[in-house]
């Protein structure tokens, strides 16, 4: 029997939404491994999110809860999941690939001496054996690999599993951070996106490159996110506009910028260059709109449209408006 | 300060990947190779803080084949004081062994601030700095865009998910660098002449049983064939009825 441990996150009391998806994960690999799946969360005021989780279908939350973990400390919460994992004993270990969980789940691991897999699309346990697959070579190649050492510790690519939506009514226990130095302190959180969905999160990424010819016709793409109403998507951009001034570098993807994964990917005057596939190719629908037939974008879109994007795109965002008010 | 800077020899971003006859590595012939590009934030950021505090040395080291003697060689031309290649003939993709080893190494020699790229562009891990940290015992700051030294503490700061994070700490600490940082300095005539001199040391690098096993190395699933639905602004309603009854995402 061989449990699993779900870290979720929270920020300022709140649960993050893709933490579910990690609990999907997690209740998968409980099926094939036989065991059962705790949920850990770390914060200060958990009630309302540990309430949340204990419905999620798994079947413990733990609450490390207490003023000293109001904001995020790496070190220290990593030795308050690690002992969590002990005390569980737990042999894998699920965390979404956020920047917390890329941040948290390597050292949770090296405490305990275990194996560590980030951004992985898929996990799976055979014969008692963990493994993962994921991306490498900027999505050029991918890797199977098996777990040598446990805990096996991985942390998911956003929006590669659905959100787990269970009725379930799990024990919530809560226990208080343990006694320790904080080496590193989070002073502040200042809010970047102005309330707007982060991009990884947003079930629908709209991402402008050069072919909008200037920063102020990004207005065509804000339109079009817009529309899909609030909470679903968020604005993208190729590097040529970040470096460009037109966007700022947060709302890159690609290689050197953000990877997103989400349900629908619309690509708007972006030639699809191989980095900035990178960063988008695991979306699960993928549209572009581009004018020259022969662009490389065309060849990873599911759906394409030739042609101007300044006539495409206002059509399209009239389109989705209608339909997202009719629902 | 004595600094560590962590760099990694990769493929070049717009190599073609081929996977190799035994399905579990790349093909190594027509790659080109070069220093992982979050490194030279890494190393630039090490040379400001020999500068800003008018001491200190700065160290690269890197655990990789021989043939990382020539970005060793490049960060020591851009002002490194000393090199450190610690040999293995395996691809080191396992962030557990590799961290392991580090900072074994890193124990042995002063270190009070280790200073990585925030991920790889091979194995694409973002997880070597965090886990060096856990096992080092230091703090951690991960994925820092800005980052200041005044008495002794860092202040740096982060992109998360829709904000922005200042997280302070102090030495000893791992940090690792993201784009934005700053602008590396590249090599001139000089520095390249000077680095002939400056020490470039080598050893086996002495990494533990592996914590992962390759399975497969693959191509990834290609897409299949897209549709081109049209030209202009009549393929609108072609796109929605794919999008609303094909694809199911409206
Ligand atoms: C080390 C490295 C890292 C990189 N990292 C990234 C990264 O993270 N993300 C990234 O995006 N890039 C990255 N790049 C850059 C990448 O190689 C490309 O240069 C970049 O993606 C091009 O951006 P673009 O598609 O917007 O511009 P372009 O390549 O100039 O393409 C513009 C497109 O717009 C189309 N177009 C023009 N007018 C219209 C119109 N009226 N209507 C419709 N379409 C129109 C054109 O046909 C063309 O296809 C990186 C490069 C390097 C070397
Ligand atoms: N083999 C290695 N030798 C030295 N430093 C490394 C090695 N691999 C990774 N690093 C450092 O750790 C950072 C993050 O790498 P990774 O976690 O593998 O994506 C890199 O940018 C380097 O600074």
């Amino acid at each position: 029997m061989s449990n699993i441990v779900v870290i979720a996150e929270v920020r300022g009391g709140q649960l993050k939404r893709t933490s579910l998806e990690a609990v999907t994960a997690g209740l998968q690999l409980a099926q094939k491994s036989g065991g059962k799946v705790i949920a850990v969360a770390c914060g200060a005021g958990l009630d309302a999110a540990a309430a949340e989780l204990a419905k999620s279908g798994v079947h413990k939350v733990v609450a490390v809860d207490g003023p000293t973990f109001a904001n995020y400390s790496g070190d220290a919460y990593a030795r308050a999941i690690a002992e969590q994992v002990k005390a569980a004993a737990a042999t894998a270990v699920l965390m979404v690939h956020t920047a917390m969980g890329k941040d948290l789940l390597p050292r949770v691991s090296a405490l305990l001496e275990g194996s560590v897999v980030t951004d992985v699309v898929e996990v799976s346990c055979d014969g008692g054996t963990f493994g993962a697959r994921k991306p490498v070579f900027a999505g050029k190649a991918t890797m199977t690999v098996n777990a040598k050492k446990a805990p096996f510790c991985a942390t998911l690519r956003p929006n590669n599993f659905a959100a787990a939506e269970g009725s379930g009514s799990a024990e919530v226990s809560k226990t208080a951070p343990p006694a320790g130095d904080l080496l590193s302190v989070v002073k502040e959180v200042i809010a970047s996106s102005g309330g707007r969905t982060p991009l990884q999160e947003a079930k629908v990424v709209v991402s402008g490159g050069r072919g909008l010819k200037e920063a102020a016709h990004f207005k065509l793409v804000e339109d079009l996110v817009a529309a899909f109403g609030p909470g679903v998507a968020a604005v993208g951009a190729s590097r040529a506009v970040v470096d460009a001034g037109w966007r700022p570098h947060r709302e890159q993807v690609g290689q050197t910028g953000k990877v997103v994964s989400p349900p629908l990917y619309i690509a708007i005057g972006i030639s699809g260059a191989i980095q900035h596939l990178a960063g988008m190719r695991t979306a699960r629908t993928i549209v572009a709109i581009n004018k020259d037939a022969d662009a490389p974008i065309f060849k990873v879109a599911d759906y394409g449209i030739v042609g101007d994007a300044f006539e495409i795109v206002p059509a399209l965002t009239k389109a989705i408006a209608e339909i997202v008010a009719g629902k | 300060m004595d600094i560590v800077v962590c760099i990694k020899r990769v493929p070049a971003t717009d190599t073609t990947i081929k996977i190799a006859a035994d399905g579990k590595s790349i093909e190594p012939a027509g790659v080109s190779f070069e220093l992982n590009a979050y490194d030279e934030f890494a190393l630039e950021q090490a040379l400001r803080i020999k500068e800003q505090l008018g001491s200190g040395t700065v160290t690269v080291v890197t655990i990789g084949s021989k043939d990382a003697q020539k970005e060793l060689r490049d960060t020591l031309a851009r002002g490194a004081d000393k090199a450190v290649l610690l040999t293995t003939d395996q691809w080191v993709f396992d962030g557990a062994s590799t961290a392991a080893a580090l900072a074994a190494w890193i124990k042995s020699v002063p270190c009070n601030l280790v200073l990585c790229g925030r991920q790889a562009v091979d194995s694409d891990n973002n997880q070597l700095p965090a886990n060096l940290a856990a096992r080092l015992g230091f703090a951690c700051v991960t994925e820092v865009a800005k980052l200041e030294l005044a008495d002794g503490t860092f202040t740096a700061e982060r992109d998360i998910e829709g904000a922005r994070e200042v997280v302070t700490c102090k030495t000893p600490a791992v940090i690792s660098c993201q784009k934005g940082l700053n602008e590396p300095r590249y090599a001139n005539l000089k520095g390249i002449m000077a680095a002939k001199k400056k020490p470039l040391e080598e050893a086996a690098a002495s990494l533990p049983a592996p914590a992962l096993e390759i399975v497969s190395l693959t191509l990834p699933p290609a897409r299949a064939a897209g549709k081109i639905l049209g030209t202009g602004v009549d393929a609108v309603p072609a796109l929605i009825a794919a999008l609303r009854d094909e694809a199911k995402v409206l």
